[in-house]
């Protein structure tokens, strides 16, 4: 493992969340200085976070930037960091997303801004330690704490059925949690450390793996969301502030995924491979059914949620036929499987985001979101409509925007898998784009449908620098998505190559 | 026996209760002879007496392990740190106390003085070595809180409360006793040590032994308020004033593990195949009624009275494995326990005013547009309660879930944890009323003085400090059985 001089990754979690009680103690008073201080403490986070990618050691799999000190003794709990090529993308993914909801809400939040800049900042610094936690209680407790944060902005900000929305969104992720928490003690128990990467190790009889198997499925398949346990995700979706909204499209349900990748593959390999068929059910039914179920939604921020489950679909498709595809074609397709999985969630991390951006760009001028009160749009809001095109064409999978890599590379992979995977998984290629174009159509195109749209003014500067900044992102991983594969794969393959040897199918 | 020389007993170990049994009555003497309405010299006396306990405790029992009056008291890590806690617990009730009693005309010596007697019960219980001892502590204690539930003799409720609690209560304190004297009939000792030793050698005499613990198990549990043994519960929390619940709810909490750890958890640990079943039974009760029933509550009190069932199943769990990580999981919890809701009776006390309880859950709709502080310690309390990450009732939860699972009760924790979800929900309705709801009329009206709003507000932030480097406070409890 790869030592650190100096304490990167701490600095990237506590500084948000420090910053975040500063901001909270300056207080609603200050308010432009409140804003200024929560725009800059995300700025320098994210910045300082580059550093991980210009600091990163890339063909190498092992853990990077580590840091290794007692925390709990008594019980052998470490304050243990690293990330790998797996974790890196999605920490900078993070403080990326925090940067331009910080943006976005710049002006838009009317009731205690200083709580609401807080929240977002706070939650950044623990999805941080989510994703860069190596001690399975440290793991827990950032995975468990960010609930916190949510629940407020989802209960605070949020729409006229707010408080249903959250504490069932803080109901279905707990229950969900705490069966994996009494797997990871089980887990200490059996490998007698909660360091993650010990329990890579054990050689558990199948029967628990199963169960362990199935801990962290819920768990995770909550947080993903997965079908059947994801309607937890339209309530909080269209209930959440767009800011909100951003964050738990573009991150939180990456956390889920981050589990798949990070524990059940690895930790429990045989029993993943003996309920592979499970996840690919699953997964498929996300991908076909929910999409066709996104494409009745009347409300926009419901049909990008259910779009959202439908692309999530693809990340823990990718994980899954892993399997089946090494043994039908060896371990390089099975990369293709892991790397498509992962390129997707970055990939939507930027696309959510910006639909949801999009939304609320439309909202706060509207104050409603449903389809059928739009129409025409186009004709006042030419150069919103323009981005709006391309980010919609982007969750479509249109090739040259990010979407279109990760889903072909899974799709390309579930051939080697098996062909109705692939022709399942390839639906989405049109019920992706009937839904989103669809929804374009109808709010953006057509003659102007009503006074308050005739009335719409277009983009400002903060609005523009927002989506612009994502138009790039997502353009630049769509054509360019090399030096992320690059990043990823050593790590990738270290993985794979320890899930088959524990599952003798090499 | 007989020819045993008379040994003067060593004074010095027994010097924290020897000093607040003395510090009680001269707090009684100088209320007699003070004009102070506002009884300000019995107040200032009592919080000196605690912290002075505190001192003592720490420096002549901490790391000691000894006995002296021939056995029936102990020194010991495990009576220090209880101790600690509660004196700590009493000394918070104290100082949340005063604004309430005063505006309801229930501020009188006698309550320091009940008060402090209370408190002497607790630590004698805690270190008592002997039957003798363990049962006047006991009783000593369940006294003067009858006493205090009864306090405010206007109000039917809490007649009602006192009546209810102390009829219970000498049932137990009976049903305690009468399984005492089978152990004693058996063993021919009232010794706790000796009992130990002839508890492991057991052989025809062993079905009146157990017949003795299964009665000795009764009065146990209900000191707990563990289900089935919990009915007097929801009552005397609601009906007694709240000051005094907030000590029934914390400090006698904790002084109930320290009976159960010395009569039970130690002293009759050769028993554990026998005793386990009935804690595990218990537990099990106490975590399914809790929290169903505290689901409906709109009554905080009550709705913290239905919940401490919660917590006592899991209390009862860390003992269920009879190691010493187990115990000192369920010392942790205890602690950390009362310590959290000492703080939210200390809310519903900042709350309360001349004619209103505060008690209401929705009582508390729009704290935050009042007072964001006291709504953000509201968060920090219940999601402590909840146990969620970041705060101290995450680790508690989580010492105790690792004692089962490594005793082999998977189920049980699996049990546990379901319960810490639907415990969620009615916690969680208490953050909602405080962050996402207007006030309503001219809403929550903060009480209570600088003083009083420091030390809660301290007592909150400590929930959350202790959350994140928990590292002292957990090697302190475990060191506390090796």
């Amino acid at each position: 493992m790869l030592e650190s001089s100096w304490p990167l990754l701490s600095l990237l979690i506590w500084m948000p969340i420090l910053g975040g009680v500063l901001v909270l103690l300056l207080g609603d008073g200050q308010r432009a200085l409140g804003r200024l201080v929560a725009l800059a403490v995300s700025l320098a986070t994210f910045l300082f976070s580059l550093l991980l990618i210009t600091g990163f050691e890339a063909g190498a799999a092992a853990m990077q930037f580590v840091e290794l000190r007692p925390w709990v003794e008594a019980l052998g709990v470490n304050y243990h960091l690293g990330v790998d090529g797996i974790s890196m993308p999605l920490v900078v993914l993070t403080t990326f997303s925090t940067v331009l909801v910080m943006i976005a809400g710049w002006n838009r939040i009317a009731y205690k801004p200083s709580l609401y800049m807080a929240c977002f900042l706070i939650m950044e610094g623990i999805v941080v330690g989510v994703f860069s936690a190596l001690d399975a209680i440290l793991f827990y407790v950032f995975w468990e704490a960010v609930l916190v944060p949510m629940f407020l902005i989802i209960g605070i900000w949020g729409g006229q059925n707010r408080i249903y929305a959250t504490i069932k969104f803080f109901l279905y992720t707990f229950v969900g949690s705490v069966l994996m928490l009494v797997a990871l003690i089980y887990l200490q128990f059996q490998a007698g450390s909660f360091g993650i990467l010990d329990m890579y190790g054990l050689n558990l009889p199948l029967s628990t793996q199963v169960w362990l198997f199935i801990a962290f499925l819920l768990a995770f398949a909550i947080k993903v969301p997965m079908w059947p346990v994801h309607t937890w995700l339209p309530d909080a979706h269209v209930q959440a502030p767009t800011g909100g909204s951003v964050i738990l499209a573009a991150i939180m349900l990456k956390i889920g995924g981050y589990g798949f990748i990070r524990f059940s593959l690895p930790v429990v390999p045989e029993a993943s491979l003996e309920l592979d068929w499970l996840m690919i059910l699953l997964s498929l039914v996300a991908v076909v059914y929910i999409g066709l179920v996104a494409m009745m939604q009347e409300d926009m921020k419901k049909l990008i949620a259910y779009s959202s489950i439908a692309h999530m679909g693809f990340v823990t498709l990718g994980f899954f036929i892993v399997f089946q595809v090494v043994l039908n074609a060896g371990e390089s397709g099975a990369i293709l499987a892991l790397g498509g999985g992962m390129v997707q969630m970055i990939s939507h991390g930027f696309i959510s985001a910006a639909m949801f951006l999009c939304v609320g760009v439309l909202y706060d001028r509207m104050h409603t979101r449903m389809i059928n009160e739009y129409g025409g749009v186009a004709h006042r809001m030419p150069v919103f409509t323009a981005l709006f095109v391309l980010f919609a064409m982007a969750n479509a999978g249109l090739p040259g925007t990010s979407g279109f890599v990760g889903e072909f590379m899974v799709i390309l992979a579930a051939f080697q898998a098996n062909f109705w995977y692939a022709f399942f998984a390839g639906l989405t290629l049109i019920l992706g784009a009937a839904y989103t174009l669809w929804m374009v159509k109808r709010v953006m195109y057509g003659p102007v449908s009503n006074e308050k749209v005739g009335a719409l003014k277009d983009v400002d500067g903060r609005e523009k620098l927002v989506l612009g900044i994502l138009a790039v992102a997502v353009l630049w991983l769509g054509l360019y998505p090399a030096p992320l594969i690059e990043i990823m794969e050593p790590s990738l393959e270290n993985l794979l190559q320890h899930v088959m040897a524990s599952t003798n199918l090499n | 026996m007989t020819n045993q020389a008379f040994e003067t007993p060593d004074l010095t170990l027994a010097l924290p209760e020897i000093w607040l049994l003395a510090m009680a009555c001269v707090v009684l003497v100088v209320d007699l002879f003070s004009n102070d309405r506002d009884h300000g010299p019995a107040y200032w006396l009592t919080q000196l007496t605690l912290v002075g306990g505190i001192v003592l405790t720490v420096s002549t029992q901490w790391g000691v392990d000894a006995s002296t009056f021939s056995g029936t008291y102990v020194a010991d890590s495990l009576g220090a740190v209880l101790k600690v806690g509660i004196l700590v617990l009493a000394f918070l009730g104290f100082a949340y106390s005063r604004d309430y009693l005063r505006d309801r005309g229930l501020l009188k010596g006698e309550y320091y003085m009940l008060g402090l007697f209370a408190v002497l019960g607790m630590m004698v219980t805690v270190s008592a070595g002997n039957l003798l001892s363990l049962y006047l502590g006991v009783e000593l204690m369940s006294l003067s809180l009858y006493a205090l539930v009864a306090m405010d003799r206007d109000s039917t409720r809490a007649s009602e409360a006192a009546m209810k609690y102390f009829v219970l209560g000498a049932l137990a304190s009976g049903m305690l006793l009468y399984g005492m004297s089978m152990l004693y009939g058996v063993t021919g000792s009232l010794d706790l040590a000796e009992i130990t030793v002839a508890a492991a050698e057991l052989d025809d005499r062993r079905f009146l032994f157990l017949f003795g613990l299964v009665f000795m198990m009764v009065g146990v549990a209900f000191k707990f308020g563990a289900v089935p043994f919990h009915m007097w519960v929801p009552d005397v929390y609601h009906g007694a004033p709240t000051p005094v619940t907030l000590v029934i709810a914390t400090a006698s909490k904790v002084a109930a593990v320290g009976l159960f750890l010395r009569l039970i958890g130690e002293g009759l640990l050769p028993l554990l195949e026998s005793w386990q079943h009935m804690v595990v039974l218990l537990a099990v009760l106490s975590l399914l009624v809790g929290n169903t029933v505290a689901l409906v509550q709109t009554n905080i009190k009550r709705m913290l009275a239905y919940s401490t069932f919660n917590h006592v199943g899991f209390i009862l769990m860390g003992f269920v494995a009879g190691t010493p990580e187990g115990y000192g999981a369920s010392v942790f919890y205890a602690l950390t326990y009362a310590f959290t809701v000492a703080a939210t009776f200390g809310l519903v006390l900042l709350l309360a005013r001349k004619g209103f309880e505060g008690d209401h859950i929705e009582d508390f709709k729009g704290l935050n547009d009042r007072s964001p502080l006291f709504a953000f310690v509201m968060l920090i309390l219940m999601v402590s309660l909840t146990g969620i990450p970041g705060t101290v009732g995450f680790y508690a939860k989580w010492m105790v879930l690792k004692s089962v699972v490594e005793a082999g009760f998977v189920w049980l924790a699996i049990l546990a944890v379901i319960g810490a979800v639907i415990g969620a929900f009615y916690y969680l309705r208490l953050v909602r009323y405080c962050y996402f709801d207007k006030p309503v009329g001219d809403g929550p009206q903060l009480t209570g003085s600088g003083g009083f709003r420091a030390v809660l507000a301290a007592n909150g932030l400590l929930v959350l400090v202790a959350g994140i480097f928990p590292g002292t406070l957990v090697a302190i409890c475990m060191a506390v059985f090796l």
